[in-house]
């Protein structure tokens, strides 16, 4: 399942409520039919440290780290590589 | 209420204009000002905004500006938000490159539109944008998910061509940074909320590490170390105290972050007029904009240190007796 953030979100991702809602619509209900998922960053030049958090570290803490085997990150660019590490870091550190 | 717009007030050199803040009769608010010079940063502006906002119009006094600098107030939509009558009249210029007038934002689609739109009225190259939409959206979303202030975020910026800085300020009138930390934590004081607040990982939702669905406690320690990167001044102003990022010179090859606040060249002060919510203030210098993706680094690696010392500290070992 591919999930193209720019449709639901702007090219500056920071608005944590559209992060939660992809994550309860979208990506956990996808993840509860064993489907692996594609979250395509294609068209956003940057995102919150926030938004990232509201998108996946409940995902991390639900199904454990292990969950990233199935979540694929596509088409980020250098920002937002980095703000992605930053959050599966420090949730792996704290689960 | 009392405040004086003073003839100088930066974060620099801030504190005066605090001390001066009478917070007595918080049901009325008087604003005088300096006589021949008014040059204030947007911090200020933000400040008078959000306590005329929390009085209401009818019960602001503000005296008859005479500085010659006055028209900057009004261009700053000082009076249009507050809704009164400054007599000043001035011929609107476009304010593309300049700043960011006072802007009022209680909800979160509000807090997206005004990224989007203030962008453009920045002019500036994609590398210099990237920090201060950050440091925006960071700022404002605490106040509407903390602050509980009826009034939401009162934002306003500037830019300085002379040097090339960008100031922001945000005030909010809600329930300031001690009560939302002990909600989790526990902080004695106001400057000592202030300090775990600016501590990664540390939130007022929650005690646990790695936080909740929608906070962990990154966005202040984030804001700080962009700040402290680029070597500018921060502040953050709540209850009765003070905490200010001073610049310091920094070996460029080996920039040091710090958990710990206190650790980084900073003056505080706890004994300053009671302000009901919370300030912050920040300048961006855009010669010396670090490269972002190098700042993230550095706050990665910081935060993970500062969560594994923590579990250690936590750590339980058997006892055999």
């Amino acid at each position: 399942m591919i999930i193209k953030l720019i449709k639901i979100t702007s090219s500056f991702a920071e608005n944590k409520d559209l992060a939660r809602t992809i994550r309860i619509k979208k990506i956990i209900p996808a993840l509860n039919q064993k489907k692996k998922i594609t979250l395509d960053f294609t068209g956003i030049d940057s995102a919150t440290q926030s938004f990232i958090h509201a998108l996946i570290s409940e995902v991390i803490r639900k199904y454990g780290i292990e969950i990233l085997d199935k979540i694929y990150f596509k088409n980020c660019n250098e920002t937002v590589k980095k703000i992605i590490k930053i959050v599966v870091e420090y949730m792996q550190e704290s689960i | 209420m009392r405040i004086h717009l003073p003839n100088s007030a930066w974060i620099g050199n801030i504190d005066p204009f605090l001390r001066n803040f009478d917070s007595a009769n918080p049901k009325k608010l008087e604003i005088t000002a300096h006589k021949k010079w008014i040059s204030v940063h947007p911090v200020v502006l933000s400040m008078i905004a959000a306590l005329g906002l929390k009085v209401g119009k009818s019960n602001i006094r503000c005296e008859k500006l005479e500085a010659a600098s006055k028209h900057y107030l009004e261009r700053m939509g000082l009076f249009k938000l507050l809704e009164i009558k400054s007599g000043i009249k001035v011929i609107e210029h476009e304010s593309a490159g300049r700043f960011i007038p006072l802007s009022q934002i209680t909800n979160s689609q509000e807090l997206t539109d005004f990224i989007k739109d203030m962008i453009p009225l920045l002019h500036l190259e994609p590398k210099q944008v990237e920090p201060i939409k950050h440091i925006v959206s960071e700022l404002a979303r605490n106040v509407l998910e903390h602050s509980e202030s009826k009034y939401g975020a009162i934002l306003s910026a500037q830019y300085y061509k002379k040097s090339n800085t960008i100031r922001i300020g945000i005030a909010d009138t809600g329930i300031g940074i001690k009560e939302t930390i002990n909600r989790s934590h526990f902080a004695s004081t106001h400057l000592k909320a202030i300090k775990l607040a600016l501590t990664p990982g540390i939130t007022g939702t929650t005690r646990r590490e790695g936080g909740t669905e929608f906070n962990v406690g990154a966005g202040l320690f984030i804001i700080k170390s962009i700040a402290k990167v680029n070597r500018d001044f921060f502040m953050i102003y709540s209850g009765n105290s003070l905490y200010k990022l001073l610049k310091e010179k920094l070996d460029r090859k080996h920039i040091k972050l710090y958990a710990d606040p206190f650790k980084d060249k900073h003056s505080e002060d706890e004994n300053l007029p009671f302000w009901q919510g919370t300030i912050v203030g920040i300048d961006i210098s855009l010669d010396a904009t670090e490269e972002f993706a190098i700042l993230l680094d550095l706050i990665r690696r910081t935060f993970v240190k500062t969560i594994k010392e923590r579990k250690k500290e936590k750590y339980k070992r058997p006892r055999f007796v």
